[in-house]
């Protein structure tokens, strides 16, 4: 396609998942409520339509020199003089990358769910929720300005919240939606504040002006480190940085596929993605950049120890997306914006490949916890091969497309700080050991479960494969260092020479020997059962109860914050104010005026005639002091 | 002796004082209302009284009072309404009684 994608139909990337929405949500769940597959087609051709008009606007871009595309916007609220925000669309790569990772991650994902939600009472209201996400989600990479991001990023939250508690009739699933928004809520509380802080001393919120403002050093440095950790706040809440990842393992609860699209690939991504977003603000602010980097850096290792030790599938996974996403914000705070948002991109299609083989083992097996499951190999091929390439790509081998990215985070986390990089590189270690103790406990030995397992149908295998293929070559794009070049970065080599000459460096050897290590050790405890697991749990006993507690941090929050310092000290102290201070104020006049009341009430004897009387002795008083006195 | 203005007023005002008296101290509300067309007749004395006195040549103070006599006989339909309805329910005119809405 040479030709320049016109104007409407880049708006149209965005409002075809918004018509599927409002179609099936009005018009299909009321009417045609007895054939449920029909939401799935509208919603699965919507984002289709999507991505094709997204790999258009890709063309387009890249035909461009400017790699960037003017889209007139127009004013959408008007206060003279002081505040004027129009409703517009960024186009730039890092638009258009974001919105092809969310059309296609969504895409399979949609296809897959025909599968894995089958005979589902709730498949229309599904649906409707996996379109809403989708607009959202696409809304919130495309806007100009924060306002508008931060109603999509609300948008976004609140599908995740709908979608974990999809199956509410489960108290745990109406629990966790519950944590997932108030603990995402935290965070946005700092991205809201730091909204404000810039509209106040900028006026503006449009995203391009606020960088050049940025850009340019006219943002004092107090209020830019201060909007910048506010900002920061925000994307830790919806990324699940430590202290604020406590909410995605128990997303788990939500359906399968919604952990692979929202909670993998996107709207966990959402929180790198702003940084990206913001990026001149951080790269004016060393301070918050380095707390982007360490936060980043300390949560990658934390999260990966958690994942050791887990046996439900889906929170191993949900432990190694937070430990990747502490990967993309150390790429961030360590490289820029390329580097953080080329594991992004790679993360989505091996994460969410990842989580759609668990919930394909979840179909065979009907469950999710791994000591039921083994030797799944044999009689799910695909589904293991499909995890096997995951599992590789996500532990960086070379030449899968996690090698790529990661290798470009290490490589600056080497340049810049040498304990980000040492704790990196445990997490290297870490990554490939757990994902492998998935991989043999699932796949390999012998099968312990009840059920009978079997492979999942094609309409759930075949998403599984396009998007193993993705796993595998979407780090190959950036081999020419072209991925980078766009996103303002880096030099360009030929395709060759970045493919095999990556590995004349040490660096890379020092990665794969530490994520060839993990495999082996897991394969030493898990496959060939050379080293008891049980035996080095109780040799390291102390560190396996504190990895497996979580490090106490859910009864840090709910026990100790939630219940003993707010609910029972402050919350109990407000009751207190409340019903003492401030009833006893407004129930006190109330009184006194009833007491002054009954005092006087006794004139008003409701006799007519006796008000006569009073009146006539009122008039015949004024009378008479006229005559003597007037 | 001659009829002056003042003895009209001294008539007008013992019929007012005496319709006063009836609908201050009765109870019954037929009796009230009665005082009360007392009073109004007190009223259309002096009006006339003083037409008739002090602008011989208006009959500003005549036309009032049949005003007045008109408005007295709606009242009094009205009123007695009133008193039977309120008979009908409470079985009683007994003003001090009527206190329904007294606190």
């Amino acid at each position: 396609m040479e030709a320049i994608i016109p104007n409407s139909l880049v708006w149209m990337i965005f409002l075809l998942p918004l018509i599927s929405f409002v179609l099936i949500a009005l018009f299909i769940k009321p009417f045609l409520n007895n054939s449920p597959r029909i939401s799935g087609y509208i919603t699965i051709s919507a984002v289709a339509g999507s991505l094709i008009l997204s790999l258009w606007l890709l063309t387009s871009l890249l035909n461009t020199p400017s790699h960037e595309l003017i889209i007139p916007d127009f004013n959408w609220l008007i206060i003279e003089g002081s505040i004027n925000i129009h409703l517009g669309l960024t186009i730039d790569m890092l638009t258009v990358i974001m919105c092809i990772v969310v059309t296609t991650v969504s895409l399979m994902v949609q296809i897959y769910s025909q599968g894995y939600m089958h005979g589902d009472p709730g498949y229309h209201r599904y649906y409707v929720y996996m379109s809403l996400f989708t607009t959202a989600m696409l809304g919130l990479v495309m806007v100009d300005n924060l306002l508008l991001m931060y109603v999509f990023w609300e948008l976004v939250g609140l599908c995740s919240y709908l979608l974990i508690g999809f199956w509410f009739h489960r108290p745990a699933a109406a629990r966790a939606a519950k944590k997932a928004f108030i603990v995402t809520r935290l965070g946005d509380f700092g991205f809201l504040a730091a909204i404000l802080v810039l509209f106040f001393s900028k006026g503006t919120l449009d995203v391009s002006q606020l960088h050049g403002y940025a850009v340019a050093g006219a943002i004092g440095s107090a209020t830019l480190t201060w909007a910048a950790i506010g900002i920061f706040l925000g994307a830790a809440g919806k990324s699940a940085q430590f202290p604020l990842h406590v909410w995605l393992p128990d997303a788990m609860e939500g359906p399968t596929p919604v952990s692979a699209l929202i909670h993998a690939a996107t709207m966990v991504a959402a929180g790198v993605f702003l940084v990206a977003r913001m990026f001149p603000l951080f790269e004016h602010s060393p301070e918050a950049l380095s707390i982007v980097a360490y936060i980043g850096g300390f949560t990658a290792i934390f999260a990966a120890t958690m994942g050791l030790v887990m046996n439900d599938i889906k929170r191993v996974l949900a432990y190694s997306t937070i430990s990747q996403l502490g990967y993309m914000m150390l790429g961030l705070g360590v490289g820029g914006v390329a580097i953080g948002i080329f594991h992004l991109f790679n993360h989505a299609f091996f994460k969410a490949l990842l989580f759609l083989g668990a919930g394909s083992v979840n179909h065979g097996t009907k469950t999710f916890d791994m000591r039921f499951m083994g030797g799944l190999r044999k009689v799910m091929p695909w589904t293991y091969a499909t995890f096997l390439i995951a599992s590789l790509s996500i532990a960086g081998i070379w030449p899968l497309a996690g090698f790529w990215s990661k290798d470009e985070i290490l490589a600056s986390a080497l340049s810049e700080n040498t304990l980000l990089f040492v704790l990196s590189m445990i997490t290297v270690f870490m990554t490939a050991f757990y994902m492998f103790r998935v991989v043999f406990m699932t796949f390999g030995g012998e099968y312990r479960g009840s059920e009978k397992p079997h492979e999942s149908p094609p309409v759930m295998v075949v998403p599984m494969v396009v998007l193993a293929v993705l796993a595998v070559v979407s780090g190959w794009f950036n081999a020419t260092g072209g991925f980078s070049h766009l996103l303002g970065h880096g030099e360009s080599h030929s395709f060759t020479e970045g493919f095999f000459g990556i590995l004349s460096h040490p660096l890379p050897w020092i990665s794969l020997a530490m994520a060839g290590s993990g495999i082996l050790l897991a394969y030493a405890m898990y496959s060939a059962k050379w080293i008891s697991p049980h035996r080095i749990a109780w040799f390291f006993r102390s560190l396996y109860v504190l990895f497996s507690k979580k490090y106490w941090m859910d009864e840090l929050y709910e026990d100790a914050i939630g219940q003993r310092l707010l609910s029972d000290r402050l919350f109990a102290g407000m009751k207190l104010l409340d019903s003492k201070v401030i009833d006893g104020a407004v129930n006190g006049v109330a009184d006194t005026v009833v007491d002054i009341g009954n005092s006087v009430r006794r004139a008003q004897s409701g006799q007519l005639q006796l008000y006569g009387l009073f009146i006539i002795l009122g008039v015949l008083a004024i009378v008479i002091s006229l005559l003597i006195w007037g | 002796m001659t009829l002056g203005l003042e003895h009209f007023l001294i008539l007008s005002s013992v019929l007012f004082a005496i319709g006063l008296y009836g609908a201050l101290s009765r109870r019954s509300a037929v009796v009230i209302l009665m005082s009360i067309e007392v009073m109004l007749g007190a009223v259309s004395i002096a009006m006339v009284a003083f037409s008739r006195y002090v602008v011989p040549a208006l009959l500003t103070g005549q036309v009032f009072t049949i005003f007045i006599i008109v408005v007295a006989a709606a009242e009094a339909t009205v009123g007695l309404a009133i008193i039977i309805a309120i008979y009908r329910r409470r079985e009683t005119i007994d003003v001090t009684k009527i206190d329904l809405m007294k606190w």
